[in-house]
């Protein structure tokens, strides 16, 4: 059973990893959570974002939202902030596709071009 | 949308741009009146007499990006063709209440789905933000708050991984001791 008694024993597993978080600044990936993105199925891409950082255990990444990124019919749509590179916005996004984005661009810092906005709107 | 539990999310929302500090979320399935309650009430800015007016208006917005704003006008529609409805409640200054009642069984009703992800997500998005979560089922409750959490978990911040983890698990274990949002 998940009682306050075993939140304090994690609690204590943490503090050491809790101590490192706070002197790197680290990547930030951003969901669009607008009604566009909670519609097109943008909470199940930040919940498989979160499942993959917690199996993984990767630090140094936040996720976070915002509102609507103004091009609705992409939605779900992610950004991603490394330190010192230039965002990626991946459009169409689902969880069979977060799990690519964490190992080759969050981890291997590769981005996956073909999930981009760049490729999906080509400009003929 | 497809369940309540992103209905919910998405209404919340509504409440974290208001800039709300604290947000409340009480679901009440009464099987026996077979009437569903869902409750969202927020410390936000709240609204005017003219802005509650024009909040279910599906072509009234604050953002300026966009002139539309789907949220209420979807969830009150829903709340409508389940036989009931979405009432909203506001004060300047105070905050919001967002009242909905209608038929738990409603053939059109939709399924829950997840309210432990959309509790997940809101903290996880929102970790400057306290959440009270009450869902209840005839007379068994389960209750939710993150600043019961942040008691126990002192300097660490909400939102890492591992509590997340056990937010969870608490409150998919909640739900199922009270039999709560099953279908």
């Amino acid at each position: 059973m998940m009682t306050l008694k075993e939140l304090e024993k994690i609690r204590q597993k943490t503090l050491d990893s809790v101590n490192l978080r706070k002197d790197r600044s680290g990547t930030r990936v951003v969901v669009g959570m607008a009604t566009c993105g909670i519609a097109a199925g943008a909470r199940p891409v930040l919940t498989a974002f979160l499942g993959e950082i917690q199996n993984r255990n990767l630090k140094h990444i936040t996720v976070t939202q915002t509102g609507c990124i103004g091009v609705c019919r992409l939605e779900p749509m992610v950004e991603v902030y490394l330190p010192g590179e230039d965002k990626v916005t991946y459009v169409n996004m689902s969880p069979e596709k977060v799990k690519r984005v964490v190992s080759e661009h969050l981890v291997n810092e590769q981005v996956v071009q073909e999930f981009t906005i760049g490729a999906v709107e080509k400009i003929d | 949308m497809q369940d309540l539990s992103l209905h919910i999310l998405d209404l919340i929302q509504n409440s974290v741009v208001a800039g709300a500090s604290l947000i409340k979320l009480t679901i009440y399935e009464d099987e026996n009146k077979n009437r569903l309650f869902i409750d969202i009430e927020d410390n936000g800015k709240g609204m005017d007499e003219e802005a509650i007016k024009r909040a279910t208006d599906p072509f009234y917005t604050t953002r300026s990006t966009r002139k539309v704003g789907l949220g209420l006008p979807l969830f009150k529609t829903m709340a409508q063709r389940c036989g009931g409805d979405t009432v909203i409640k506001s004060v300047v200054g105070k905050g919001t209440r967002v009242l909905s009642d209608f038929q738990l069984g409603h053939i059109d009703r939709p399924p829950f789905g997840k309210l432990d992800d959309t509790m997940v997500t809101l903290i996880l998005c929102n970790p400057e933000i306290d959440f009270i979560y009450s869902h209840r089922v005839n007379n068994e409750e389960f209750k939710f708050d993150t600043r019961e959490v942040r008691g126990t978990i002192e300097e660490i911040p909400i939102e890492h991984p591992e509590i997340l983890k056990w937010i969870q698990s608490h409150i998919k274990e909640g739900l199922n001791e009270i039999n709560g949002g099953v279908q």
